[in-house]
């Protein structure tokens, strides 16, 4: 009895071992989002190409749409963009931009430089609808359904495995319920 | 109001670097003052590498502390304070973790574990006690047969 | 040139380590001494190679070898040439080759400072040592060689060393640091050897004390001046964040101080032994979780040094093999026999027995609350975060309990100590620590219940070592006498508790009565910070070696009549394009002034932070008393006596040790 519980401090060091090694290549900063299974907050926000134009969360109902957080000043939304330019227009995903803490000349520049593969943009300069969907940060991409209920968040550049792996089977299956 | 860490050169590499104007609340009471001090010190930024709210200077702290500070004037309590921030960015930003059956274990760990150590040592202690009580002695026999043996080791 | 020969130094140190591990202990093992005599020389050629290759890697710093990638990461030309020279452990290649030094350098002081130990336990202890050495040589030179070359695109400048590094703090912190770390490798070398030859007694536990209470020590220096440096450098006034890298640190040094007292026990009494030898490994396992922790990515710091999980997976195998192998070793050949001792219920014995439950407990609850977020991820449970709220409700308490312990264990006796006599003694101690604590809330102002418990653990713990003092130094030629007779042991004691003391009080006190302000000020303002009335001068521009700087005026009035002024400034580094927060601080013994500039709110305006700190130079001024006396105590006499060299101690030299006073140590 007594050696066995000598080997109680090997078992815990092989636990903790276990974990640390399964810690390894994670990364930290990417959270889940508290929002999803929750529709899109209510907001009003002017358009980015039209500031008479007012959008809300209506704009995000009737069908399944990416919504694609991003500004100027955020290195990763260039790295990506060219693939959202490819989404929108070889598979027809319908994306709409939420132009976050920018100004509008700045966007307008990263526009003209990279191409628009956006139905609509949301200009958020004070970042308030970003703030009440949880953005903490540039780039961000949410899958929302036909009701305009979040149904993913994800973190970081949009490329092809992420499509692939990530958002695809998301979006199928929000198709699948509505 | 804030004041800036290393962690502003990571928001430099990041390109959010800009001078900011930041606002320094205006409270009624020291009480007040206080009581946002200690919430902002409680919640987390949500993108920084463990720093809170108080301490980061990156956008969206101070955006939370923005929005502490409106719920304060409104009237919230702490703890709906809290629950605000954590229902839009999830219980990380919380730097004291719920109290819920996962996290059981983790509050009650001391009490658990002290409780636990002194029962061990008093045991011990206990063990010990019985064998000072329990000494066993030689019997008549073994106790000539004990001086036989000393006396042949000394030839 | 040099930076090659750099690597060949580190990889000849590597095959000395190699032998190192494998030739004296084959020769202990099979009682061969010529094999065993190869263990002092090998030991000392590593120490030459190690500090070969950080001399190289030093030069190349000073000289702005810009080919050698590892100096242009982390220097710039224009720095100031004591800051190219901490420099070399700013970053994670050069840090692990100090901490190798280290090792390398205890290595060859264990085999300097143990003649009068048995060859056969000497051979074995630096053999594991030498174990250790070929893990971190094998780490670096495999994936984080220091000499790496940037050929043929040599930059023309380098990249400068994070401003927050170019401190004086970063010139002692982390080598004091490694110090206590490495240096707990001694005592596992010790309790290997041991395990490994079966002789686990009141020796073993003589020997690794001294080692076991200087590494401590160290620690505790290092702990401390990390503390000081957060606090002055990064702007906040934050002295302890329970970061996971602060945690890492911890934990050795909770594991570590358990450890010194529960060595004192099996040294004296010889019981306990195969708990003191878990302890010894666990200590130097967490040095190592903490060296994993801090460079794998697994946990997000501020101070991280690196986080590439390549890395992270060999130090992890490295982690491994060692913890694991040692706890296998311990499992098989740790006694399971009872040594027939015995001891009362209100001995030294179960003081230090409670002492080592309430450490212990509050070692598993920092390195369960710093990996409980991993391990909740890893369960798909959720991303939860655990930090100040979480600590310092839980590690409170503990650290009461321990305090009230120690005022009450002072006064225990080995085997036995009378409840009774106990009891009376404590009485004095009780009055002056009720009377004392109430005269410190009344003169704070506030009562808080944390706070009344902080300080009376504190003067409790004060007032009971000095009473035991007073007691021992009681002699018929006066009490200067009495004092003067007591060994540096007893006096290291001493201080090591009252350093705790001072300790807690610190922290208990500005935790509870500091007082922080962010104003808004324009020059002209003034605004209070407890007592003190600060005002606003004004607010200019000044150029640094490597910055610019505004450089801001502030009066600090205690009622009425000025104190002292101060010069925050916010410093601007062109080459790293960062800006650092200066602040001034107007340090007392009993009270800290921190002032810091904030953001520019307008043309005019700024924001300022002004905070009161009541007695938090406490925190550090204890720690050092804590080490001081640490370091007393390994001046005591006992690890000095000189062996007459006679016929027959030769002859003793070379048996098999035992248990006798005659056998000096170290």
């Amino acid at each position: 009895m007594k050696r066995f519980l000598l080997f109680l401090p090997l078992l815990f060091a092989i636990g903790v071992g276990i974990f640390l090694a399964a810690g390894l290549g994670k990364d930290p900063t990417k959270l889940e989002s508290a929002r999803i299974g929750k529709p899109v907050p209510q907001f009003s926000l002017q358009s980015l190409n039209d500031p008479e134009v007012l959008l809300d969360a209506s704009l995000l109902r009737g069908e399944v749409t990416l919504l694609n957080v991003w500004a100027e000043w955020c290195p990763s939304c260039w790295d990506e963009h060219e693939y959202l330019m490819w989404l929108s227009k070889e598979k027809g995903v319908r994306l709409v931009g939420l132009n976050y803490k920018d100004q509008r000349e700045t966007a307008f520049r990263f526009l003209a430089r990279l191409g628009n593969p956006y139905r609509e943009i949301i200009f958020d300069p004070q970042g308030a609808l970003g703030f009440d969907l949880g953005v903490y940060g540039a780039p961000e991409t949410f899958v929302i359904d036909a009701q305009g209920v979040i149904q993913y968040r994800h973190v970081g550049v949009v490329n092809r495995q992420v499509w692939e792996e990530v958002l695809l089977p998301v979006i199928n299956k929000a198709k699948g319920n509505s | 109001m804030r004041f800036l860490p290393a962690i502003l050169v990571l928001l430099m590499l990041s390109g959010i670097a800009r001078a900011e104007v930041m606002a320094v609340y205006d409270f009624d009471t020291r009480a007040e003052e206080q009581r946002y001090r200690d919430l902002i010190a409680e919640l987390r930024c949500p993108k920084c590498q463990n720093q809170n709210i108080a301490d980061s200077n990156s956008p969206i702290s101070k955006d939370m502390r923005d929005q502490v500070y409106r719920l304060m004037k409104n009237g919230a309590t702490n703890d709906e304070i809290v629950g605000d921030l954590v229902g839009r960015f999830g219980e990380f930003v919380q730097y004291k973790p719920p109290v819920d059956k996962r996290t059981i274990l983790l509050w009650g760990f001391p009490a658990i574990a002290v409780v636990g150590g002194v029962l061990i040592v008093a045991g011990v202690a206990m063990r010990s006690r019985k064998r000072d009580q329990g000494e066993p002695t030689l019997s008549q026999e073994e106790k000539a047969r004990a001086r036989q043996m000393l006396a042949d080791k000394d030839q | 040139m040099y930076p090659e020969l750099g690597q060949v130094s580190l990889i000849l140190a590597l095959l000395l380590a190699v032998l190192l591990s494998v030739v004296p202990l084959v020769g202990a093992l099979t009682g061969r001494d010529s094999l065993q005599a190869f263990a002092r020389p090998l030991a000392s050629g590593m120490f030459v190679f190690i500090g070969l290759a950080f001399a190289i890697l030093t030069h190349a710093f000073i000289v702005d070898d810009f080919s050698v990638a590892y100096v242009a990461n982390n220097s710039n030309s224009m720095l100031p040439w004591f800051y190219k020279f901490s420099a070399v452990w700013g970053g994670h290649e050069g840090s692990l080759l100090l901490w190798i030094l280290m090792l390398t350098g205890w290595t060859l002081a264990v085999a300097l400072f143990s003649r009068k130990l048995p060859s056969v336990v000497v051979s074995q202890v630096l053999a594991v040592m030498g174990m250790v050495c070929v893990g971190f040589l094998l780490f670096i030179i495999v994936t984080s060689n220091p000499f790496d070359r940037l050929l043929p695109n040599i930059p023309l400048d380098g990249k400068d060393l994070n401003p927050l590094l170019q401190d004086i703090g970063l010139i002692l912190h982390p080598p004091m640091l490694y110090m206590g770390y490495v240096g707990f490798s001694v005592a596992f070398a010790f309790a290997l050897a041991a395990l490994i030859n079966g002789r686990l007694d009141a020796a073993w536990a003589r020997w690794s004390r001294p080692w076991t209470t200087v590494a401590w020590s160290f620690l505790t220096i290092g702990i401390a001046l990390g503390s000081w440096w957060a606090y002055y450098e990064l702007g906040w006034g934050g002295w302890w964040f329970w970061d996971p890298v602060e945690n890492a640190s911890l934990l050795p040094w909770l594991s570590g101080t358990a450890l010194m007292h529960s060595l004192a026990v099996t040294e004296k009494r010889g019981v306990f032994k195969s708990w003191t030898v878990l302890l010894a490994i666990v200590t130097f396992a967490l040095s190592l979780l903490g060296t994993f922790l801090v460079r794998s990515g697994v946990l997000t710091s501020v101070h991280a040094f690196a986080s590439d999980p390549e890395r992270g997976a060999f130090l992890l195998m490295l982690l491994g093999i060692t913890i694991l192998g040692s706890l296998v070793l311990y499992a098989f050949r740790a006694p399971v026999v009872h040594v027939r001792s015995r001891y009362g219920s209100l001995s030294r014995e179960i003081f230090l027995l409670l002492n080592n439950v309430l450490l212990v407990t509050a070692t598993l609850l920092v390195a369960i609350g710093t990996l409980y977020p991993l391990i909740l991820d890893y369960l798909g449970m959720g991303k939860l975060s655990i930090g100040e709220p979480f600590f310092n409700t839980t590690f409170s308490p503990l650290a009461v309990a321990a305090g009230l312990l120690l005022g009450a264990g002072i006064f225990s006796r080995w085997k036995k100590t009378d409840g009774g006599w106990l009891a009376r003694k404590l009485f004095w101690p009780l009055a002056v620590s009720l009377t004392g604590t109430a005269a410190v809330i009344l003169y704070y102002g506030s009562f808080k219940p944390w706070a009344f418990a902080g300080v009376f653990t504190a003067i409790w713990v004060t007032v009971a070592t000095l009473w035991d003092l007073w007691d021992k130094s009681a002699s018929r030629q006066g009490l200067l006498h009495g004092l003067k007779r007591q060994s540096r042991s007893y006096w290291g004691m001493v201080l090591g508790h009252l350093g705790v003391a001072m300790v807690m009080a610190g922290a208990t006190v500005v935790s509870n009565y500091g007082v922080e302000r962010d104003v808004r000020m324009v020059p002209g303002d003034s605004a209070m910070v407890g007592e003190y009335e600060i005002v606003f001068k004004d607010i200019g521009n000044r150029q640094g070696a490597n910055f610019t700087a505004q450089y801001g005026s502030f009066d600090v009035f205690l009622n009425g009549r000025k104190v002292s002024e101060l010069h925050p400034e916010k410093r601007n580094y062109p080459v790293g394009m960062s800006v650092m927060t200066e602040a001034d601080i107007d340090a007392g013994l009993f009270r800290d002034i921190f002032v810091a500039i904030g953001e520019q709110i307008s043309d005019d305006a700024w924001a300022i932070r002004l905070q009161y700190k009541p007695l938090i130079r406490w925190l550090w001024l204890g720690a050092f008393v804590m080490a001081f006396g640490g370091f007393l105590a390994i001046a005591d006499k006992r690890y000095r006596i000189k062996v007459r060299k006679t016929e027959n101690n030769r002859a003793e030299k070379n048996r098999p040790a035992t248990g006798s006073v005659a056998e000096a140590t170290s």
